[in-house]
This record gives structure tokens, C-alpha cells and sequence, in this order.
């Protein structure tokens, strides 16, 4: 298998509602179908409890790809919830585009609670995509930008070592 | 020497609107100078750095600092101000949540360099000659301060106290933050010193607002002149209200203008664009995905709409490559 850098692999944060795509890991499992090991699954009781800020908040501490299943459109347990989630992430997309995210990194499958082995093409796929990718790695980027304060910091931290301090 | 409490204001990269707020403050502003000395204050009073440098540490009650910080000198000086001070107030957009200056992080500071000195339609400069940060001028050493590679917000340099948001904070809140300082009746630190609850729970439209809307259509305020009395989301602008943090008392919804966000965030939410895409988002018409986009198609710049006061605070804090 392929590697991009030294040891590392792909991280997804997985959110799957309860009903079905959840299910169908679910199934996957029972299955025992293999596939890549690289999700974390998080269940919400629906698709459409998915708030944006979740995707940007795996982002951010370092995962290289967020995946949403939710109902086929029709199906949802709450009937509405997952048009909500498609539109929010048609918006999401697009934004996070804009902000120098790859599309791959961030998908939305419907996956019925009978597809077991669609969750594992999917995630597999996805897996694939993103070991093409390479890491995204924000906390390392953003550790690299604020670098660029360090030296300052250690000045100003030497002067007020050197000079008594004045507790109020 | 007078013995009233010392309060410092201080400017990094914003316009000077706050600076304007203080001065709003009206007949008040007597007040305030009535109560304490003012020791620095670049944009009004001839002060120097050296006059703070000299201070003791914390010898000023409080400072309030306004605008982002993007260079090494606003960096250097949030670091003295926080020294010298016993309570450092973040004050304005800018300087709470990395305000308008903070979508430069869309940008790398190549971009933005070559643009305003080569590029920009304003600009003739043939010699492409850029500021340098060293320089020799008929035999003196010239030095400039440096433009960081991203925008921050005050407390991504400098630890914080408390937060007056807006753009600019209205007269009301600053009088407010003042009279408790001098008081002493402090809330815990970090609080942003505004209510915390949404811009909808003050806005006088709020109950003209429906229990679903359902947009067809995005408009910008230049395309209707909107109903003066009805929620203007359900008119179809975009307005912030419902995500952002209230206690300007909907003054631009007054104004017949949608909210765009000022006063950042309420403190449950971590991410206000993320929050504000989230209910926007869900207002649009439709099943099918063309025709989700296609209503979707009206907010053509959701970074800058969403993040127009706090992309330096947005968890990715910019572009990302």
C-alpha cells in the first residue's frame, strides 16, 4: 500500500445518523465485510442534526476528511431532516472551496439501513481519495503560522523577567 | 499627580470608527474624563510609547485596544499594553473577533503585497519597489515593522480579559464596561460585555417572523426596498440576526437593513459563520439539489458574508492553501 508521507494515514470523521447509514455500518459489521480502517464513526439520532460547525471543528484538530450519512432523500426517520443536511452541505461545499478545502475531503452519501456493503465501498473509496490527497493536517499549519510570534514573544517575555514586577 | 484610575485606548489595524464610538459617547464622555485619566490615546492625545515603556507594570486600570493585529509593531504593542495594564479590553470587531482586516487571510502576503504595490488600478510603480523592512537612506538605518502572514485577533497574541464587540461598539456598551470597571463589579473573565442572547430577541420585528420560511430567492439590499415592519430574512435577505450576538438593539434592522453580524457570536457557538451558514442554509426552497443551489446561487461570497467580522476567529482562521 501506498504511502504518502511516514506512517501516515488517512483520518475520516465519520457522521452517520441512527437510522440508517449507522444501521448499515452496522450490518457491515455483522457482515464481517472489511474495509478501511481509517473512520471514526460518530451517531447522531438524524443526518440533519449535523451542524456545520462539527465539519469544521474535525477540520481544525485534524482530520483529513469528513463523511455524512444520512437517509436516502424520502426516508428519513424525522421525514425532513436530511433535505436540511443537503442543503446545508450544498452551502458548506461550496464555502469550504472557497477557504482551500479539496472537495474530496468532505462527502455526503445516502446509505439505507439495508446498505451494508455501500458503506464499505464508500469509505473505501473515500479512503483511497484521500491517501491521493495527502493530510491536511490544520493543527500542524496553524502551529507553522503563529511561528512567525515566537520570537517576539521570548523578547518580551526576557524583558519582564529582567525588570521587578508590579502585582496589582 | 492625580490619583483617578489610568485608562488607556490604543489602535492596531482598524479605521478609526471606534476611535469615532468614544467619542459618541456624547455629553458622557465628560463623564468618563471626569473619572479617569486617560493617559494614552494616539488618535486624540500626544502620548509616546516611552511614556508607557516608563509606567510600571500594571499601572493602567484598563486599556482598550481596537483593531486587528497584523504587523509586528501592533504585535509588540498588544504585548506592552498587556504588561502594563491590570485589565486589556479587546474593543470592536477587529480586535475581538479579527473584524474586516481578518478576510486578508483568504490571501497569502505575497498576494496582497504584489496587488496594492503592483497591481492595484490606483498604483503606477514601474521599479515594482516594495517596502523593506531595512533600509539605507543618505546614511541612516531605516527600519519598518513587518506585515505578518495572518490576520489575529487580540487574544490570539495576547491573553484577554474581556470583549466589547461590535463595529463599533455603540456608546451604550462602552459606557456600560466603563461604569463597571470603576465600580469593580466585574463578571468572570473572558465575558464578552454585551447580552448574550441573539440580535431576533431585540429586534422589533421578531414577531412578524415566521415559525418556517422557505426562500425561493436570496436578494441583496439594493435589489428591494424591503417592508419596513417584516422580518427581513422572510423578505429574503440575508440577515444575521439569528446567529449573532444581540445588545446593539437591532440599531441596523431599524435601519431597514439586514443584520451582518458585528457582534460576533453568542457564547454557545464556536464558529459563527459555520452557525449562520447553518440556519441560512436550511431556509432554502427545494428537494432536488439544482434547485437548492440555484437559491443558493443569491449569497455568491458566503466566506466574506458570513465571516465579514471574524474570519481570524472562523476554526480554519483562513485559507487553508
Amino acid at each position: 500500500m501506498e504511502m504518502k508521507t511516514n506512517g501516515w494515514q488517512p483520518k475520516i470523521v465519520a457522521f452517520f445518523c441512527n437510522w440508517c447509514t449507522y444501521t448499515a455500518a452496522d450490518l457491515a459489521g455483522v457482515s464481517r465485510m472489511k474495509y478501511a480502517p481509517n473512520i471514526r464513526i460518530i451517531r447522531l439520532m438524524c443526518s440533519g442534526r449535523l451542524d456545520p460547525q462539527f465539519v469544521m471543528a474535525a477540520f481544525a484538530r485534524g482530520a483529513d476528511g469528513v463523511l455524512i450519512g444520512g437517509c436516502h432523500p424520502g426516508d428519513c426517520h424525522y421525514v425532513e431532516g436530511n433535505y436540511k443536511t443537503l442543503r446545508r452541505m450544498t452551502l458548506l461545499k461550496r464555502m469550504l472551496a472557497d477557504l482551500g478545502i479539496e472537495e474530496d475531503r468532505c462527502r455526503l452519501e445516502w446509505i439505507s439501513a439495508s446498505e451494508g456493503d455501500k458503506v464499505k465501498w464508500v469509505v473505501n473509496d473515500m479512503t483511497e481519495k484521500l491517501r491521493a490527497l495527502g493530510p491536511l493536517d490544520l493543527p500542524g499549519k496553524h502551529k507553522e503560522w503563529d511561528a512567525e510570534m515566537e520570537a517576539l514573544e521570548k523578547e518580551v517575555q526576557t524583558q519582564q523577567e529582567g525588570e521587578p514586577s508590579h502585582v496589582h | 499627580m492625580s490619583t483617578k484610575p489610568k485608562i488607556g485606548f490604543y489602535w492596531c489595524a482598524s479605521c478609526g470608527g471606534c476611535e469615532e464610538s468614544v467619542v459618541d459617547l456624547a455629553e458622557d464622555v465628560l463623564m468618563v474624563t471626569g473619572a479617569v485619566d486617560i493617559i494614552f490615546w494616539p488618535c486624540a492625545m500626544d502620548f509616546k510609547k516611552a511614556d508607557i515603556e516608563a509606567m510600571p507594570d500594571k499601572s493602567i486600570v484598563a486599556t482598550l485596544l481596537n483593531g486587528a493585529i497584523r504587523s509586528s509593531e501592533q504585535e509588540e504593542m498588544a504585548h506592552l499594553l498587556r504588561r502594563k495594564s491590570q485589565v486589556l479590553i479587546a474593543y470592536g470587531s477587529c480586535a475581538h473577533t479579527g473584524g474586516i482586516p481578518s478576510l486578508a487571510n483568504q490571501f497569502t502576503r505575497e498576494q496582497i503585497m504584489k496587488f496594492v504595490y503592483e497591481d492595484a488600478p490606483t498604483m503606477v510603480n514601474d521599479q515594482k519597489t516594495h517596502p523593506q523592512p531595512h533600509s539605507r537612506d543618505n546614511g541612516h538605518e531605516l527600519e519598518i515593522p513587518v506585515l505578518r502572514n495572518v490576520v489575529r485577533a487580540l487574544d490570539q497574541v495576547v491573553d484577554v480579559d474581556y470583549y466589547i464587540p461590535g463595529c463599533p461598539p455603540t456608546p451604550k456598551l462602552l459606557k456600560e464596561a466603563v461604569l463597571a470597571l470603576l465600580s469593580g463589579k466585574l463578571p468572570p473573565k473572558g465575558t464578552v460585555l454585551a447580552p448574550d442572547h441573539a440580535v431576533c430577541q431585540e429586534c422589533l420585528r421578531n414577531d412578524s417572523k415566521p415559525q418556517d420560511i422557505s426562500l425561493t430567492e436570496f436578494k441583496r439590499p439594493h435589489e428591494i426596498i424591503a417592508d419596513p415592519e417584516k422580518c427581513l430574512l422572510a423578505q429574503g435577505l440575508a440577515c444575521m440576526g439569528p446567529a449573532t450576538r444581540g445588545g446593539c438593539d437591532a440599531v441596523c434592522i431599524k435601519g431597514n437593513m439586514p443584520c451582518t453580524g458585528c457582534f460576533g457570536p453568542v457564547s454557545r457557538v464556536h464558529d459563527h459563520g459555520a452557525k449562520i451558514l447553518s440556519y441560512l442554509a436550511s431556509t432554502a426552497a427545494g428537494k432536488e439539489e439544482d434547485e437548492i443551489s440555484a437559491t443558493l446561487a443569491g449569497i455568491p461570497d458566503p466566506v466574506g458574508t458570513f465571516y465579514r467580522y471574524g474570519l481570524a476567529k472562523c476554526l480554519l482562521r483562513g485559507k487553508v492553501s
